[in-house]
């Protein structure tokens, strides 16, 4: 899956560098922030539910190929422990086999990568991916172990405001309801890392919000690293620390969102979704337009989350 | 879909209407029998009127020779089910899920599955003689095909996606099998089940009145060599009977393993 030998001297350079700089220099466009400023949360805290705390994530020259086709052409990239970070892109950009790759479900062609161990990775797929089969409380079970299985299941279920359903097929839930499960499933592992494909993609508007929400506080509490793939802007400026934008397998945009939390949907939140947006929609290749280096407060709310 | 609009135009009384709906076909049938028996329409060297068919099996319960040879048959439809099911189910389950027994054995088993067990009966006595192991070996083979399939199919059919979500967390080998393998074939392999539960009786009668010395086949053989009309259509009746008490079990099995599924829930 990944060369041992590789990681082990990449764990040995990451270690000296700094925490705050970005150890590998991407291609910089346009927008292109990467102020030093405010280091990466988690990063030497442990929180209460900490559980080893978030996972560091370093690729390097990482590439991936299906027969002809390659899909992803040498990332670079760390990511600091109990970071969220957000990726984006067209479809088929690569986004999602990064985040395949990551979890282990692929096997990289080229370059290597460091995700830590398997068992402190958790995927969210984007569908929910429940055993039809098992109740909602043996479906956040599955892969646990011990006495308490069932009972730190609960708590998780409770976790994600579904305790009350633990008796329930999954067949009876709503597909909000049904993320929620699949995310109870993957928080009661305490995941260092917690990978999320487009898990809210397939619901209505209220529900995502409601969903984002619940993301961000459970990240909170617990700083896992998260890496978030999804066509949504929006929510990528509303979650993320790090928004990455992918083009043709290839890492074109590293954007830090220094919003506060929890963030408002006011106009700066506005005005740089939008430059986002113009950024992604820009032909690749294309210089994109200057923008202006303070935020304008003229910029109308977008109304174009939906066209990636 | 005529029960729901009968439901919705008159709420409870409907319920029993819809209940005996299924029965009105059968029971004009048997009053029509009886009634041309007795006026004497029907011989009954053809046809004895429901009545006496009745009496002729409570003489045969109260003898005790119906509940023997009722015995003997059920004996050998769930021995030779047992035995081929089981087979079957090991097999699909095997093949389902290694490619390499896929490659050694499926080719063979579907070319074996063209043949149609009646076939075999000429062999199945040159082998085995008329004694039980013949009777065994016709039900076996010819519930095993069924079981095999659907379970194979079953086995193939389980959503890559499920596997792939239970593997990354955490899950292999048997755990992974109890948990998402086989339930996720479950509703496949019921099928293979009804199918083989029809075909046992089937089977079951064919072997039973080539050759036997007990089993309701054998004593409906016998009674025709007496002429006893009423008695043969007890025996047929009785194989309708175990016929539809196999499609209830196999109904319940359903009911209580694919709970979850929304197409089996009340």
């Amino acid at each position: 899956m990944m060369s041992v030998t590789e990681i082990d001297v990449l764990i040995e350079w990451q270690d000296s560098q700094p925490a705050a700089l970005p150890s590998h220099p991407t291609r910089r466009e346009g927008l292109s922030h990467r102020e030093a400023a405010s280091a990466p949360r988690g990063a030497g805290s442990t929180g209460p539910d900490a559980a080893g705390g978030g996972q560091t994530v370093t690729l390097s020259g990482l590439g991936k190929a299906f027969g002809e086709r390659q899909v992803l052409h040498g990332i670079d990239l760390d990511i600091a422990p109990g970071e969220f970070v957000a990726i984006i892109g067209r479809s088929g950009c690569g986004k999602s086999t990064l985040l395949r790759l990551l979890a282990g479900l692929e096997a990289p062609s080229a370059g290597a990568l460091e995700a830590g161990e398997a068992q402190d990775t958790r995927f969210m797929f984007q569908d929910a991916r429940l055993l039809p089969w098992a109740r909602v409380l043996d479906n956040v079970a599955i892969g646990l172990e011990g006495d308490d299985a069932r009972e730190r299941a609960r708590q998780a279920l409770a976790q994600v405001g579904l305790a009350d359903r633990a008796g329930e097929w999954p067949a009876r839930l709503s597909g909000g309801q049904r993320q929620r499960v699949a995310l109870a499933r993957a928080l009661v592992h305490a995941p260092r890392l917690l990978l999320l494909d487009e898990p809210l993609g397939a619901l209505d508007a209220l529900t995502r919000i409601d969903m984002q929400q619940l993301i961000e506080s459970l990240w909170t509490r617990h700083r896992f690293t998260a890496l978030l793939v999804t066509h949504d802007v929006a929510e990528a400026v509303a979650l993320a620390d790090r928004v990455l934008l992918i083009e043709d397998g290839r890492l074109a945009l590293d954007l830090r969102v220094e919003l506060p939390r929890p963030r408002r949907r006011d106009a700066t939140f506005a005005a740089l979704e939008q430059r986002l947006l113009d950024r992604v929609l820009s032909t690749p290749g294309r210089e994109p337009e200057p923008h202006h280096p303070a935020v304008p407060a003229s910029v109308a709310a977008p109304m174009l989350r939906w066209a990636i | 879909m005529g029960g729901v609009a009968i439901k919705t135009a008159s709420g409870r009384g409907a319920g029993a209407v819809k209940g005996l709906v299924p029965w009105l076909v059968p029971l004009t049938v048997l009053a029509l029998w009886q009634l041309s028996a007795q006026a004497g329409w029907l011989s009954t060297r053809v046809l004895p009127a429901p009545s006496a068919v009745a009496r002729a099996a409570w003489e045969l319960a109260l003898s005790g020779e119906l509940w023997r040879h009722l015995a003997v048959s059920t004996g050998r439809a769930f021995l030779g089910f047992a035995i081929g099911g089981g087979l079957g189910l090991l097999l699909g389950l095997l093949t389902g899920s290694q490619r390499w027994a896929e490659t050694a054995l499926d080719t063979t088993l579907q070319m074996l599955r063209n043949i149609p067990p009646l076939a075999l009966i000429p062999l199945v006595i040159l082998w085995f003689g008329i004694d039980e192991t013949a009777k065994l070996f016709l039900v076996s083979l010819g519930v095993f095909f069924p079981v095999y399939l659907n379970t194979f199919h079953g086995i193939r059919g389980v959503d890559r996606d499920l596997i792939e979500m239970a593997r990354s967390y955490g899950l292999s080998g048997w755990s992974l099998y109890r948990q998402v393998i086989l339930p996720g074939a479950t509703a496949s392999i019921l099928v293979g089940l009804r199918f083989s539960l029809g075909l046992m009786w089937v089977l079951l009668i064919v072997a039973e009145t080539i050759s036997a010395q007990s089993g309701i086949g054998y004593m409906t053989m016998n009674a025709r060599e007496f002429l006893q009309t009423d008695v043969v259509l007890v025996g047929i009746l009785i194989y309708a009977l175990l016929g539809k008490l196999a499609d209830i079990a196999a109904h319940a099995l359903e009911r209580a393993w694919l709970r979850w599924h929304p197409g089996y829930q009340q």
